[in-house]
């Protein structure tokens, strides 16, 4: 069977990136914005009521002004989704990187990305960015840009767990990892869980699931059960807001899952802070 | 809630206690890692810093370039304990205040009390409210660092919580 091929021109997936890498960095999503409202109202402690209100503040401002809500606008990760029926006239990972070039100085947003781990020189336009792909059918592409700031990712941790671990063990790393973290990741966080596949499939996932709408809940009852019970737990640590202490640790505990090996539990989860932006287009 | 004017004498400092919210106004000093780094190589090799630290203020951020128009882009703190290994020798060397988010080392908590220090925390993550009380910002030293290079700020009432006293009572302290 013939089908027509849909052709992107890579000057448009430049051109969208970087509106997605600006409109990230300035607006919070709605759902983030929600729920901070909603654990202002809830909150017992004044002091960290204080700071969720500054939060909301802060976004409210960043809107206003059109100015980065964090300083740390993130090294940009960026999830494309490409469809069976599309042809991109060029090198696509050039167009995002030139993308991402392009939005970080128009949107006066930081350069947070060194050359090299160890010698530390900037690469002074905050490439290259970390991208992954995925195929799907269709004739669209989809793209999702995700700066991630690292006062949250360096928060973040990976485990081999044995299965004989089962969910309580998964619910302990998670939680121990979020108690780790104390204040450095800006809670409230949302915690990003992995679970299953290899080592990196589960960090993967674990990035993917911080994607998720905070208003949504898992499909899957038992994980649903799980998320609440793990989220729970969290918001008892008495981290909270800013790590002022409080009730409001994490806003969110979203998990994916993948088969895994029959003698493996990797498990995996990326702290996102209390914006975790990210922003989507379909092409 | 207590409004205060750099520069921070001891009879300010020891005036402040742990959770207390405050409104910082007057000079203070940005550097984070690649700051930190230089200057304790300048102290290694007996050259002097390139600004006086005494009784002065370290805001560990490192700033969005600013736009058009404005003194400064968004301007939040940054993780403290990434500079724990630097900030004993800095505070003995007469540093005073310094800005940041999250807790310190057991190092730092005993030079912030020998030397009657504090330890201010931000709240993370809201840098384009507090570039809002950015006045002016002058470059200083370490330009090729870009975001990472020394400013020195005018600041206006920016909002700040007392982390560590010069008791060395600690707000991140839950137990």
């Amino acid at each position: 069977m013939a089908r027509n091929l849909r052709f992107i021109e890579t000057e448009q997936i430049t051109q969208a990136v970087a509106e997605l890498c600006v409109k990230a960095n300035v607006c919070i999503g709605g759902d983030i914005r929600a729920a901070l409202s909603k654990a202002q109202l809830r909150e017992t402690s004044p002091l960290a009521g204080a700071v969720l209100a500054l939060l909301s503040e802060n976004a409210e401002i960043a809107e206003r002004e059109n100015l980065p809500v964090c300083q740390d606008t993130g090294m940009s990760v960026v999830f494309v989704w490409l469809g069976s029926d599309v042809h991109v006239n060029g090198d696509i990972s050039v167009a995002i990187n030139e993308g991402v070039r392009r939005g970080y100085r128009d949107g006066y947003c930081r350069n947070s990305v060194v050359r090299d781990p160890i010698d530390r020189i900037n690469t002074g336009d905050n490439t290259p960015a970390v991208i992954h792909y995925d195929f799907t059918e269709g004739d669209f592409l989809r793209i999702t840009v995700m700066p991630k700031g690292f006062g949250s990712e360096n928060m973040s941790a990976v485990k081999m767990l044995k299965p004989s671990d089962g969910l309580s063990g998964a619910a302990d790393f998670i939680v121990e990892t979020v108690r780790l973290a104390e204040a450095n990741p800006c809670p409230p966080i949302i915690a990003g869980v992995g679970i299953g596949g290899t080592l990196e499939k589960a960090a993967l996932l674990s990035k993917q699931a911080l994607l998720r709408d905070l208003g949504e809940i898992n499909p899957q009852p038992l994980w649903a059960d799980f998320e609440a019970g793990v989220l729970e737990r969290i918001n008892n640590l008495g981290i909270g807001a800013a790590g002022f202490g409080g009730r409001t640790t994490a806003l969110g505990v979203n998990v994916l899952t993948y088969p895994t090996h029959i003698a493996g539990l990797p498990i995996a989860v990326n702290i996102g802070c209390h914006a975790t932006r990210h922003r989507t287009i379909i092409l | 809630m207590k409004k205060i004017t750099t520069p921070f004498t001891t009879k300010i400092t020891e005036s402040l206690c742990a959770g207390e919210q405050i409104l910082l106004s007057g000079e203070i000093f940005t550097g984070r890692d690649a700051a930190h780094k230089r200057m304790t190589e300048l102290l290694y090799s007996g050259l002097p810093l390139p600004f006086d630290i005494n009784r002065q203020v370290i805001y560990y951020a490192g700033p969005c370039p600013a736009p058009q128009g404005r003194v400064i882009g968004s301007i939040g703190p940054t993780t403290s304990s990434r500079m724990d290994s630097y900030a004993p020798q800095l505070i003995q060397r007469g540093l005073r205040v310094m800005i940041g988010k999250g807790s310190r080392s057991k190092a730092v908590i005993d030079a912030i009390r020998e030397h009657s220090g504090l330890y201010l925390a931000a709240v993370g993550g809201a840098g384009a409210l507090l570039s809002l009380c950015v006045k002016s910002a002058e470059l200083i030293a370490f330009e090729d660092l870009g975001a990472e290079a020394v400013y020195k700020l005018t600041i206006h009432e920016m909002p700040l919580i007392v982390a560590i006293d010069c008791k060395g009572k600690n707000i991140y302290n839950r137990n």
